[in-house]
């Protein structure tokens, strides 16, 4: 029992914080953005490609002399990839806005985008099978050992491998980091402004492009984490993105769209429920419980858990 | 019959299909306004009610209730005009891209059901043998195939007439009405909420229609049938025939489907066994792109809708 909280909680850190990035873009672009998914993708192949580059540059030699760190299944390298990653994946965000939805954002309805940015996002998978091929690959072929976190006795007890443990802990990190950017810098307090009414934010003085350039840097940035964070606790797939879609959506409408915290709750109560689910219905069902969860959300709160209604 | 004409036979079959599904995301987007990402999951909708309704008594399956074909087909359009409604009635009063969101889920849920619920959809092996219409009257495949195509076509044809009528007539004016300006459609006491959930469950069955006639056409479905790609093509084809008449999503259909079977072929020709997978990847990357250009440079696609002003309304502005 206990055991399905804790894979619910890791599983949900990651929606929690690929999230944050699809309701910040939700509510300062005002559209759903279907392309969020493959940036998580992107993000997670990113790493990889640059760890082999690293791996490459350095001689497969010194990378294993380096050895991992601690008890984890990775060393410094992939480290050093993911901070690489990070801000190239909010590039690849920017650039997608810059020749697609910068371009339609001018002319026609906001819906509009929302079929653009489905588009960009079947090209861009399939993009990364063209480079990459189909099969699944890992960011480490260490064997993960799980450490007992809880003893058995209590509730069935739990265990956790170091990297998930690892996991968990970055991605308190990073939601602090994000809660700190948002409160207390210039450019986080425009973003509120800007998710809140762009025209008025536009009145009082805020350039909504430099906002929307930092929303796409962020959540990028955010996406890339999450995806590695995916990929280490799971596997590195080209669908890996896509099929996290769905619980996405629904971690950002249950925490309500704009509130990045909001995201991160919502993204733990999805993860949680997807993992509790399993022993009541089966692991075959569990992708139809972040649907379920949306519906029920849609039904009974639309404004979401930490949004304001209207 | 010569293999490229029974091929050409083959192909109009498939872009019909296509046609079909076109034409009912044409009225739900196009004369609507609503945005249904799930088009892939009203088609498995309709097949799969179809070839329960119509198939063979599978051991150890729900079904087999051999109904004539036309009246599996009649289901599936209900069955997927249920499932609109259910999903509709949900979301069509929230923002608009709540319904975006919703109808992915419904295409996903789908996709699982087809993959997992094996009592009722034979899981990842799919249903078989479902029942062709008049197949035993035809010595050939071919011939049969031709058959299909003249009955696709009529089909075609009669689903467009019928809904050409519908907005031309007084729901289809409310419901440009909506599209174009919802305020002042419900501040003239139009029921916005209801006009919208009729088109949607409407544009549904004829999604569900197609996969009836899909799932008898080639007398097996499986869940691979059904996958997020179908309804990235189906939008495809209709932004860049455009979405704002049926002429355009007919035409865009045949359009996207002639591209898709050629650039498919031409894979198949140039590469290597080895690197076919990422050929079809590519290839799906070519119509992301088609589309993106069209929605940069043509966003009213191939054909443009008539303006609906008068020409003296259009004068006084």
């Amino acid at each position: 029992m206990l055991q399905y909280v804790v894979d619910g909680l890791v599983l949900g850190a990651t929606i929690g914080l690929g999230a944050v990035g699809l309701t910040l873009t939700y509510a300062i672009l005002r559209f759903a953005n279907f392309t969020h998914g493959e940036l998580l993708t992107v993000g997670a192949y990113l790493t990889h490609g640059l760890l082999a580059l690293i791996t490459g540059l350095l001689g497969a030699e010194a990378v294993a002399a380096l050895g991992r760190i601690g008890p984890l299944g990775f060393g410094w390298p992939l480290v050093l990839a993911l901070l690489l990653a990070i801000p190239l994946t909010g590039l690849v965000a920017l650039l997608i806005d810059a020749l697609l939805f910068a371009r339609l954002r001018g002319h026609g309805a906001a819906i509009t985008l929302v079929i653009a940015s489905f588009g960009a996002a079947l090209a861009l998978r399939h993009l990364v099978v063209v480079a990459y091929g189909p099969n699944p690959d890992y960011f480490s072929r260490a064997i993960p050992i799980a450490l007992t976190v809880v003893p058995r006795e209590i509730l069935g007890g739990a265990r956790l491998t170091p990297d998930q443990m690892a996991v968990l802990a970055l991605a308190a990190v990073a939601v602090l980091g994000l809660h700190l950017l948002l409160t207390r810098t210039t450019i986080g307090r425009a973003m509120r402004a800007v998710a809140e009414s762009p025209t008025l934010a536009a009145v009082i003085g805020i350039e909504v492009r430099k906002v929307v350039r930092w929303t796409w840097l962020i959540g990028g940035g955010l996406a890339c984490l999450a995806g590695v964070f995916l990929g280490l606790t799971v596997q590195i797939r080209p669908q890996m993105g896509f099929d996290l879609l769905l619980p996405l959506f629904a971690a950002s409408i249950l925490g309500g769209i704009g509130s990045p915290l909001g995201a991160v709750l919502g993204g733990l109560l999805i993860g949680l429920a997807e993992s509790l689910a399993v022993p009541l219905i089966g692991a075959d069902y569990r992708a139809a419980v972040a649907f379920a969860v949306l519906i029920l959300v849609l039904l009974l709160r639309p404004q979401g858990l930490l949004g304001r209604a209207g | 019959m010569p293999d490229l004409a029974s091929y050409l036979v083959f192909f109009l079959v498939v872009a019909l299909t296509y046609a079909l599904l076109c034409l009912g995301l044409a009225l739900q987007w196009g004369f609507t306004g609503l945005f249904n990402v799930g088009v892939a999951g009203f088609f498995a909708i309709g097949a799969y009610a179809s070839a329960i309704l119509t198939g063979p008594d599978y051991p150890g399956q729900f079904g087999g209730f051999g109904l004539p074909i036309p009246l599996g087909w009649l289901g599936g359009m209900a069955a997927a005009a249920v499932a609109a409604l259910a999903v509709g009635a949900l979301t069509l009063r929230l923002r608009q891209d709540y319904l975006a969101i919703a109808t992915f889920g419904v295409a996903v849920v789908i996709q699982l059901l087809a993959l997992n619920l094996e009592s009722l959809t034979g899981g990842a092996f799919g249903l078989g043998f479902i029942p062709r219409p008049l197949f035993g009257r035809f010595g050939s495949s071919t011939a049969f195939n031709l058959f299909y195509l003249a009955l696709m076509t009529s089909l075609v044809g009669l689903v467009w007439l019928a809904l050409e009528a519908l907005v031309r007539g007084p729901w289809g004016r409310v419901l440009r009405a909506i599209r174009e300006d919802e305020t002042a459609a419900e501040a003239l006491g139009k029921p916005v909420f209801r006009h919208r959930l009729e088109s949607f469950a409407i544009g549904s069955a004829v999604m569900g229609l197609a996969g009836g006639l899909y799932a008898s056409f080639t007398g097996f479905i499986a869940p691979q049938d059904f996958q997020a790609i179908l309804t990235f093509q189906v939008w495809a084809m209709l932004i860049v025939g455009g979405a704002g008449s049926f002429a355009g999503a007919v035409l865009g259909a045949v359009a996207v489907w002639a591209l898709w079977t050629a650039s498919g072929a031409l894979i198949d020709q140039l590469l290597p066994a080895a690197f076919q997978v990422r050929g079809a990847a590519l290839q799906i990357v070519l119509i992301g792109v088609v589309l993106a250009a069209t929605l940069v440079l043509r966003p009213r696609g191939l054909i443009v809708e008539r303006a609906a002003l008068s020409a003296r309304a259009a004068d006084g502005r």
